[in-house]
């Protein structure tokens, strides 16, 4: 092995606007963090450190969606100074919760939540990573699987593509051999439409999918509404479960648009 | 760095403040030799879940506000479950209530225990984190992820995963955990016991600067047991109020530095939730365990120093794990296996509050429900934001007193003075690059 080869990899950990469960979420692999601390570099996570090794960075991970003008610039950055850019989570691949702002309007949304609407900068909008810069990777969910994130940090380390799967959440439920909630209690589920990588936990849990790791590669949105309301569903409830952690992912947006809300306003 | 005299131009500066869970900054003014102002500034930038929250259902805000804090989501789900069942009259049976305490016990072990080994010992022990201390105090590391890990365990199991539970509905669970699976973790709780006594003991080993401070404390209590999931309000002042009373008591202002909203006593100003609040006002209600670790610490029936917090939090933890496994006995002994996991909570017009204790602090929520259950209005009262003004007074005095101190130094000083608050700055847009400066 050259010397070059065995200089360990340097991992950047980024925030945007979120939660921050997303990187909680590396410091949640306790059994693997102090040897993963061995693997990679750790050079930048300011939520674990306050050291900080100057960039570039082999490996970026970036959680969080981007809602000013600052972060807008600051993404650029991040990008210039990453050899490989992963985006983590709901937020940094689909806008996030965040992003029902993006059906609104956020100046009267920034009236209801502060007396001085004027101290607050914000944009319009709340957009994914990808709007920005060119991703290498987004990994779903709201929050991501811890496994999902370290098969990702494994294979950026090894230099080969992450094995993920572009599944649904059914194949996962399927596999786990749950009997599906809505062919045997008429439970509305999400999971025909959901990206795998939670490994069908609602269903594990007697509730039907909400949709947090957003849509699958392949969709059929509009016959799963139709299951939905058939299963007594009100239309008002049904555009409610496609706007919640993943709202402005283009599958559930524009099944989203496809059913009246109560308020009778925006679709 | 040079110390620069009286008079002259200084300028600390900490972009980003390290080991606290989101984005702020500090800016210190100093005036011939006197701190005139402290600001936190959270620049988190803000995500306005009490707008979005208008127009949704009233089953929804649990699986909503948890977004809203990774670190802390069940305080998030349970505060919101309390106000909307309260707003529509329904009340819960000691089973729900029962697992609700043991879901929130694991939070309590999770998120104290990131604090206390990965944000806030490093401080005590002279690393900048965690990973960089495991090379010469492995097993101070090693002990601080297996108690987190015990405390994600119990998240897991009760509430399906650790970040944003999936089990939590508003009425109680969408299923219970079986006794199989809660025996099969109490070995696991009994370990984490153990670990948090250890945890207490190497805490009440660092060394804490002299530095009492005369903060009001609010803290929730109960007649039977320490405050976590429910109670009523009381103040080290000696008031006592309701959670529906909150609004009377405490006023919000927003000020231009900051993305977060100040709480203030209506009558008596700044105040401070979380730890050290509720060890204080409910030290009579320490479950016995955790009655003796706090003892053998010398923590005293008070405490009101901000920075023992570390050691405070961990006697919470012992609480947590001690309660847990209380919790796991009483469920396998008593006769709930087959109650119903949840009750129905029909829909109707009206106004609710909850208040929990989130781990850094007590959490309140308030919603205004339509008929048919639509949101209405919605408001939500972080930790952070009620300790935002106390943290900034704390910072006046200690800066003061630490002016002789270069920047670098003063700098990581006023950090690990910011961090005895575990700032949840994700929760309280609505925390910290660090500038004095001196004109």
């Amino acid at each position: 092995m050259t010397t070059a080869e065995a200089r360990r990899p340097t991992l950047a950990v980024w925030k945007f606007a979120s939660c921050d469960g997303c990187q909680l979420t590396l410091l949640n692999c306790e059994d693997e963090l102090l040897e993963l601390a061995g693997q990679v570099d750790i050079a930048y996570f300011p939520e674990a450190t306050r050291a900080v090794v100057e960039g570039p960075y082999d490996l970026s991970l970036v959680e969080g969606s981007v809602t000013t003008a600052g972060d807008a610039a600051r993404i650029q950055q991040v990008r210039a100074s990453s050899r490989r850019l992963v985006t983590i989570g709901a937020c940094a691949t689909a806008g996030g919760i965040q992003a029902l702002r993006n059906f609104a309007d956020v100046s009267e949304f920034r009236a209801v939540v502060y007396a001085r609407p004027e101290y607050v900068e914000t944009l319009a909008t709340s957009t994914p990573i990808s709007a920005h810069v060119p991703v290498d990777f987004e990994l779903r969910g709201c929050p991501i699987d811890r496994a999902q994130l370290l098969e990702v940090i494994a294979a950026f380390v090894q230099r080969r593509r992450p094995r993920v799967t572009a599944e649904s959440v059914c194949v996962e439920c399927k596999r786990r051999g749950n009997v599906c909630v809505t062919v045997a209690r008429g439970t509305p589920c999400l999971g025909p439409v959901t990206h795998a990588g939670c490994g069908a936990l609602c269903p594990s849990y007697d509730r039907g999918c909400y949709g947090c790791f957003g849509p699958a590669d392949t969709t059929n949105t509009g016959s799963l509404s139709g299951r939905l309301v058939e299963l007594g569903m009100p239309e008002r409830d049904v555009h409610r479960v496609f706007r919640t952690f993943n709202a402005a992912a283009p599958a559930f947006a524009e099944e989203s648009e496809r059913h009246p809300s109560a308020a009778g306003g925006s679709p | 760095m040079t110390h620069k005299g009286v008079g002259e131009g200084r300028e600390l500066t900490a972009e980003t403040l390290a080991r606290v869970e989101g984005e702020g900054a500090m800016r210190v003014v100093v005036h011939d030799g006197l701190v005139t102002d402290v600001q936190l500034r959270i620049y988190e930038p803000p995500r306005f879940f009490e707008a979005m929250l208008r127009g949704r259902g009233h089953t929804e805000p649990p699986d909503l506000t948890s977004r809203i804090c990774g670190i802390c989501p069940v305080a998030y789900e349970m505060s919101a479950c309390h106000a909307i069942e309260d707003a529509c009259g329904v009340d819960i049976p000691e089973d729900i209530a029962l697992m609700r305490r043991l879901l929130y016990c694991g939070e309590w072990i999770e998120s104290h225990t990131l604090h206390v080994y990965l944000l806030h010992a490093p401080d005590f022990l002279g690393y900048p984190g965690a990973i960089e201390m495991a090379t010469d105090h492995p097993d101070v590391v090693e002990r601080g992820l297996r108690l987190k890990q015990a405390g994600n365990a119990l998240m897991t199991l009760v509430g399906g995963r650790a970040v944003h539970p999936v089990n939590v509905k508003v009425g109680g669970f969408y299923r219970f955990p079986t006794r199989a699976e809660l025996g099969a973790l109490r070995p696991r709780l009994q370990g984490a016991l153990d670990d948090a006594l250890a945890t207490v003991t190497m805490a009440s080993g660092f060394e804490f600067p002299d530095f009492e401070q005369d903060h009001e404390y609010v803290s929730l209590r109960t007649d039977h047991d320490y405050p976590i999931e429910a109670g009523s309000f009381v103040t080290s002042s000696g008031h006592a109020f309701g959670v529906d009373a909150f609004g009377d008591w405490v006023a919000e202002e927003h000020v231009a530095h900051s993305n977060a909203l100040h709480a203030r006593l209506r009558d008596a100003g700044p105040y401070v939730v979380g730890p050290l609040a509720r060890y204080t006002l409910n030290h009579d209600r320490l479950p016995p365990t955790a009655r003796q670790a706090a003892d053998a610490a010398g923590l005293g029936a008070t405490c009101r120093n901000p920075f023992r917090s570390i050691v405070v939090r961990a006697v919470e933890i012992v609480v947590a794990c001690e309660e847990a496994l209380r919790i796991i006995d009483d469920w396998s002994d008593g006769p709930a296996t087959d109650a119903a996991p949840a009750v129905e909570v029909p829909a109707r017009a009206g106004t609710g509050h909850g208040a929990t204790e989130a781990p850094r602090g007590t959490l309140y929520q308030r919603y205004e429900l339509a008929a048919d259950g639509t949101v209405v209005s919605a408001q939500i009262v972080p930790p952070t934001s009620q300790n935002q003004a106390s943290i900034e007074s704390d910072l006046r005095g200690f800066v003061q007193a630490r002016l002789h101190l270069d920047t670098e130094e003063l700098t990581r000083q006023c950090e690990q003075a910011i961090r005895n608050y575990d700032p949840c700055i994700s929760c309280a847009t609505h925390f910290l690059d660090l500038t004095v400066d001196e004109a």
